[in-house]
């Protein structure tokens, strides 16, 4: 793992977690959506907010499929997801939304989740067969490379 | 009752967007790590090769669902529990998911994590 595949990771981690939280501000604009309403679904794109979150979802899309071009999925999904913590405690700061015990004990298994995912290899090493054979998919021989 | 439409909207999202990262991650497989190509050849032909994969187009569709489905979500319940929740329950199928479709080694370390995120999931929602 490089420093700038790190930089990928943390891009997928606070792009989608901004995003997200532009989007929940402006669906809170627009009220519940019905099924019965699909176009006000449709036309929530016009929405400053939601057009601002749609943005940065896509440059976390960008992160999240270079991310996915080197390494495994059940890698990167979990080194990513303490975004999630960022969205409750942004939901809990902006939004004011309750914070239970309990859903910091939650917050706090994430964490740990993420670390041990993070900590380990990025990539299975039989994937080689599908991918630049020149670069070492293995963490451990990443590291002694650079 | 607005628990449960929040609750049928998380499924959904799980279950579409596992079947989009499986795929995603698939065809990205395919493409080859995307920082060699851009250096060897440039921005344009690396967009080009992705887009040309057929599996990419139905990942996305896949996700487009997903984010639908995430907006009505949004509308139905709280910001913290349905971001965490689907998102969260979506890697945990993606482990099962790519384990069987991608055979990725899933080894101990990242079947703990699995645990250790699905059980945190589960008191975010209590």
């Amino acid at each position: 793992m490089t420093f700038r595949k790190y930089l990928v990771l943390a891009g997928i981690t606070i792009f989608s977690t901004a995003g997200d939280s532009l989007l929940a501000r402006g669906m809170k604009d627009l009220g519940s959506v019905s099924l019965h309403n699909l176009p006000g679904l449709l036309l929530a794109i016009l929405n400053p907010w939601v057009a601002a979150g749609i943005l940065l979802l896509l440059a976390f899309f960008s992160c999240y499929m270079s991310a996915l071009s080197w390494a495994d999925l059940t890698y990167v999904l979990p080194a990513t997801s303490l975004g999630y913590v960022l969205v409750a405690l942004i939901a809990h700061f902006s939004f004011h939304e309750e914070i239970s015990p309990t859903r910091w004990l939650g917050i706090a298994l994430i964490a740990a989740g993420v670390g041990l995912v993070a900590a380990g290899p990025s990539a299975t090493p039989d994937h080689q067969r599908q991918s630049s054979q020149d670069a070492p998919r293995d963490a451990v021989s990443v590291e002694v490379k650079s | 009752m607005k628990d449960v439409y929040a609750w049928s909207a998380i499924g959904l999202i799980v279950l579409a967007s596992s079947t989009g990262d499986v795929l995603l991650s698939y065809s990205m497989k395919r493409v080859g790590d995307v920082g060699e190509l851009w250096k060897r050849r440039g921005v344009l032909p690396v967009i080009g090769r992705v887009l040309a994969t057929p599996t990419f187009a139905l990942g996305l569709m896949a996700m487009a669902v997903a984010f639908y489905s995430l907006l009505f979500g949004l509308s139905w319940g709280n910001l913290s529990l349905v971001v965490p929740a689907s998102a969260s329950l979506t890697f945990v199928a993606n482990a099962v998911a790519a384990r069987i479709f991608l055979h990725e080694r899933v080894g101990r370390r990242r079947w703990i994590a699995a645990l250790l995120v699905a059980g945190g999931v589960v008191l975010m929602a209590v």
